[in-house]
């Protein structure tokens, strides 16, 4: 990475930060979901880098979420300093047991099995009583050593912790992404046979297990539809660069939302046909876009 | 005794309305190595003609029994007609591209389908059950059932049975496994494999619409029908192998009777019933119980 | 590089939310955020007939066509603009959209929510913005027993009376019952029905023994299994709080199967069958309409007018989520007009809550009153009867009705705690 791109990335950073002070509330909180979503798709990238797609990430987001969501019952926490170890662990438990099961499958095959696996955890969660069932439960939201700022539109933790998250993960992924290991996942999708590796594949996710920023949680997160989502957003966004999922969450949330807005009635139309109009003219995803647009630059 | 009887009729019964769905999905999977989310919008499509048509036939005052006849044409005309839209109107610009990105097109296509539906039907709730009731019941061990449900398994072992007799005994058949064993191979021994998706994705979709229809007078015909039915068709493909008709019957089986054990067992268990026999299979036979045996590229 | 896309993003989103957001409204108008299901299982059984219901009403509040004492134009004489939003998504995406509601497009006010999860989460964003909002149909009790919010009101009963007043009835009209069975939806709601019908049977009736609970997957669609289970664990009475096409299905299904021959079904939600399923619902089937609406309504002007209407414009007749969505919309409205009257001039939203809490009103299902939750809970009675076809025309008897007081925790007691306690307090009629 040149100097000065570090520099801008890393003076840019706070500007951000503070610049979310002035962003409108439901903007603020489309953001935090959609980098919460983000994140989960920048582990999707890294197992579909390796030519795996699985459709049950929504099992680590959802496991993720209830850990944060019964420590905070349990033990009255709301310190994320608390809570996003803990959730951490609780993914990278779950992912390394599942792992050792999974990485024996490729294709459609792992893409079922993880399905099959999020699904049972969502049966699970439906028949616990103590969790709300299918209702879920509200979870206080998030403080620093009972720190938590807010301004007139509620408060600006989650989307800090969000911003700051996604960026310490975007960049370990960037810098994973060329290394060794990372050009041997993309030697892995070319010749298709797996490697040992994509146990620790799997591993990687657990980064994205957090999800303290909706202030709800119930068990749908584990439905199949939500990891179709991520899926979705991975192939709007593109594979090729750790932005691009980001972008594709940020982009389907505005996508979804106006969707509401202009035609409640047949919104899943306009998505089908933007998801449609994205695989057809875009195959590799909306950030192709952008480098194409990088390309003009450095050609001219 | 009752018990066990029951368990094996719900199984059996259960078992054949799930191969119904899942055969077509399973087809074209083989053939055309699409496993394809739309299917379930196929057949919401085939529940709402048959449902809306046979109202309007029964609403004209003509006898009942001509309202199977109705179904099953509502089913092949509409059915057909979709499947040929949706294969020569979108997927046959996507060939080709990698089996997940052909997951997501079809799962467009089935949000585009979700949305038509409601344009056409409205949301409120279809139901006819004239054809469902009219043909009485009968007691088995003490328990009474449905001869609907009877018809039902007929209807499914004649699919299954007209599948592996036009896959294995005819002409086209055998063209067809040619194609399903090595595309390329088959498209330069002058087969033509356009051809054979189109006419292998309408057969499929007919048989998704079928099933819609058939099951149309047993319930109340209501939006968002499809996008329940195809999570439920997966797990059955995959434990009986994608691609593989015999193999989605015995997945049929093992589903609809592992499902009626737990419900008659013990019910807590029947959500998650599905998906444990699906991750214990996948995890014994990673490809399914009857995988067609697939080259590994090295 | 990344980050600076993320800005360039948002700022266009910012844009585009601007240029939406200023389209034409006149100041004049009270914008309302609606909010049910329109896709989904749920949009054909509830979400549209009370988006149709809100469609009526609020084109006869602006005409001023409503009888007495709703016959003034509109809320305050503003003209009421409603917004829809799908309800679908889940809880995390209605809190999304709930923001973009009021945030981005500038409504004075949100009505709506089926889902109970959608109830759950709402109110919390509610309190974050401070704007005024009306659960209308969602039935679980923990909105207001596990919290007390400011400016979140619900004028529809909780779903704890449905059950409690289901196990009455069943005293009332059954004796001696000796064994009951349950089929519910594996969801909250489901589980929520079934244990509060079983505990207060159990308080009732103490030796009365469950056949089997059944709990099938929401939308299951096929019920064979479950119809030969209730078949070999036989009772007297099967408790069912299916709703919409699974409700429909279950007694094509039981009905084409005899189940219902020996064994009465006791169905919560199943007013909203009667008319569409007149041929197949078994004589004698326990009929709830989750309060006093469709059937249960009682002889009054403004049910009168809405009948009529409905069924005029609609072709078939209005159902408990219609009636509970026309109540909610006269609740808003009357609620605006007594702030309106007490500070003599346009009511600040403060003034408006004032107004609400406590508030007693007629609506087309008779008495609201908004006495549990620390006013902003309504409870009313609950209605039970017995469906019959025997003249060729779909009509209840055995009507049994339950003041609100009888089969409503008292305020400050949890439903589970009132129940697991003998229904302490209940004051029946």
């Amino acid at each position: 990475m040149p100097g000065t791109k570090k520099l801008l990335l890393i003076g840019g950073m706070p500007l951000l930060l503070l610049g979310s002070w002035f962003l409108p509330g439901w903007l603020g909180f489309l953001l935090t979901i959609a980098l919460a979503k983000g994140l989960v798709v920048l582990g999707l990238l890294l197992l579909m880098r390796a030519g795996l797609v699985s459709f049950g990430q929504g099992l680590y987001y959802c496991l993720g979420a209830y850990t944060v969501g019964a420590l905070g019952q349990y033990l009255e926490t709301s310190n994320v300093l608390l809570l996003l170890p803990a959730a951490l662990t609780a993914g990278l438990g779950v992912a390394t047991l599942l792992g050792l099961l999974i990485c024996r499958y490729r294709d459609i095959f792992f893409a079922m099995l993880s399905m099959a696996f999020s699904m049972i955890l969502y049966g699970v969660l439906v028949k616990t009583m103590t969790f709300g069932s299918s209702d879920g439960f509200n979870v206080a939201p998030p403080s620093l050593f009972g720190w938590a700022p807010a301004n007139d539109n509620g408060p600006l933790l989650t989307l800090w912790l969000a911003l700051i998250i996604t960026f310490i993960a975007a960049l370990f992924v960037w810098r994973y992404l060329r290394s060794p290991m990372g050009y041997a996942a993309e030697a892995v999708r070319e010749n298709e046979i797996r490697v040992e590796y994509l146990g620790r594949s799997v591993q990687r996710i657990i980064y994205t297990k957090y999800l303290l920023a909706a202030g709800h949680i119930d068990p749908e997160m584990a439905y199949w539809t939500t990891s179709g989502e991520f899926v979705f957003i991975a192939l709007v966004g593109g594979t090729s660069h750790v932005a691009a999922p980001l972008l594709g969450a940020i982009l389907f949330e505005l996508l979804r939302t106006y969707a509401f807005e202009i035609s409640p009635y047949t919104w899943q139309m306009i998505l089908g046909i933007s998801l449609l109009g994205i695989i057809l003219f875009l195959p590799q995803g909306v950030w192709s876009l952008v480098e194409r647009y990088q390309a003009r630059l450095k050609s001219s | 005794m009752k018990l066990v009887i029951a368990m094996l009729m719900d199984g059996v019964i259960y078992a054949s309305w799930l191969f119904v769905i899942a055969a077509g999905l399973t087809l074209i999977y083989g053939v055309m190595k699409i496993l394809n989310m739309a299917h379930g919008s196929f057949y919401a499509i085939g529940a709402y003609s048959g449902a809306s048509l046979v109202g309007i036939y029964l609403a004209g005052g003509n006898p009942v029994w001509g309202s199977y006849l109705v179904l099953l044409g509502a089913a092949l005309v509409i059915g057909a007609l979709v499947g040929l839209m949706a294969e020569r109107g979108l997927l046959r610009f996507m060939y080709g591209r990698d089996e997940v990105v052909m997951i997501l097109v079809t799962y467009g296509l089935l949000l585009i389908l979700e949305d038509v539906i409601k344009l056409i039907w409205g949301v409120e709730a279809y139901s006819t059950y004239q054809p469902y009731t009219l043909l009485g019941r009968s007691k088995i061990a003490g328990l009474s059932f449905a001869n609907y449900d009877f018809v039902l398994i007929g209807v499914s072992l004649l699919v299954g049975f007209l599948l592996w007799w036009g896959l294995n005994r005819t002409r086209s058949g055998k063209l067809l496994q040619v194609v399903i064993h090595d595309r390329n191979t088959a498209s330069t021994q002058g087969i033509n494999v356009t051809r054979m998706f189109t006419v292998t994705f309408v057969i499929g979709a007919v048989l998704g619409a079928l099933a819609g229809a058939l099951t149309a007078p047993g319930i109340s015909v209501m939006p968002g029908l499809g996008v329940e039915v195809i999570v439920l068709a997966f797990a059955v493909v995959v434990i009986g192998g994608l691609g593989s008709v015999g193999g989605a019957l015995v997945g049929a089986l093992i589903v609809g009777l592992a499902r009626a054990a737990a419900v008659h067992i013990y019910p807590d268990a029947e959500l998650f019933v599905i998906y444990g026999v699906m991750a214990l299979v996948l995890a014994f036979r990673p490809q399914g119980l009857f995988a067609i045996a697939s080259a590994r590229k090295i | 590089m990344q980050i600076s896309l993320i800005k360039k993003t948002s700022v266009a989103g910012i844009l585009v939310a601007a240029t939406l957001s200023s389209a034409a409204f006149a100041a004049d108008d009270y914008k309302l955020g609606l909010v049910t299901f329109l896709s989904g299982g749920a949009a054909g059984p509830f979400g549209v007939p009370a988006k149709n219901a809100a469609d009526l009403t609020i084109e006869a509040l602006n005409n001023g066509t409503l009888p007495a004492p709703y016959s003034s134009k509109g809320i305050n004489g503003r003209t009421i603009v409603p917004v829809y939003v799908d309800e679908a998504g889940g809880a995390t995406k209605q809190s999304s959209e709930y923001r973009s509601l009021v945030e981005r497009r500038g409504v004075d006010a949100v009505l709506g929510y089926i889902s109970s999860g959608d109830c759950l989460a709402i109110p919390a964003v509610a309190e974050q913005l401070k704007t005024l909002t009306v659960l209308f149909d969602c039935g679980t009790p923990r909105v207001f027993e596990e919290n007390s919010y400011k400016y979140v009101f619900r004028t529809g009963p909780t779903a704890t009376m449905d059950n409690v007043a289901a196990a009455r009835y069943l005293k009332d009209n059954f004796e001696g019952l000796e064994a009951v069975s349950g089929i519910n939806q594996n969801y909250s709601f489901g589980h929520d029905s079934w244990n509060d019908f079983i505990g207060t049977q159990q308080v009732l009736n103490a030796s009365t023994k469950v056949s089997t609970k059944q709990f099938p997957k929401i939308y299951a669609g096929q019920y064979g299994a479950e119809i030969s289970a209730l078949m070999v664990n036989s009772s007297q009475v099967i408790h069912s709080s299916f709703w919409g096409g699974d409700m429909e299905a279950f007694l094509l299904q039981g009905a084409a199967r005899g189940l219902f021959e020996e064994q009465t079904p006791l169905l919560t939600t199943g007013e909203t069958a009667m008319f569409r399923l007149a041929e197949q619902i078994p004589e004698g089937t326990i009929l709830g309409g989750r309060g006093p609406f469709g059937v249960y309504a009682p002889d009054n002007a403004l049910n009168s007018w809405f009948r009529k209407a409905y069924t005029a414009k609609f072709g078939t007749p209005p159902t408990y989520p219609s009636y509970k969505m026309v109540q909610a919309l006269l609740g808003l409205k009357l609620a605006n007009e007594k702030a309106a009257e007490k500070v003599k001039g346009k009511p600040t939203q403060d003034d408006v809550i004032a107004a609400f809490e406590y508030l007693e009103y007629e609506g087309p299902g008779g008495t609201v009153k908004m006495n549990r939750g620390k006013g902003h809970q309504a409870s009313m009675e609950m209605v039970y009867g017995r469906f019959t076809n025997k003249n060729g025309k779909p009509a209840i008897t055995d009507v049994r009705r339950y003041v609100a007081d009888c089969v409503t925790p008292p305020e400050g007691v949890s439903s589970s705690e009132w129940i697991e306690q003998g229904l302490k307090g209940a004051k029946c009629n």
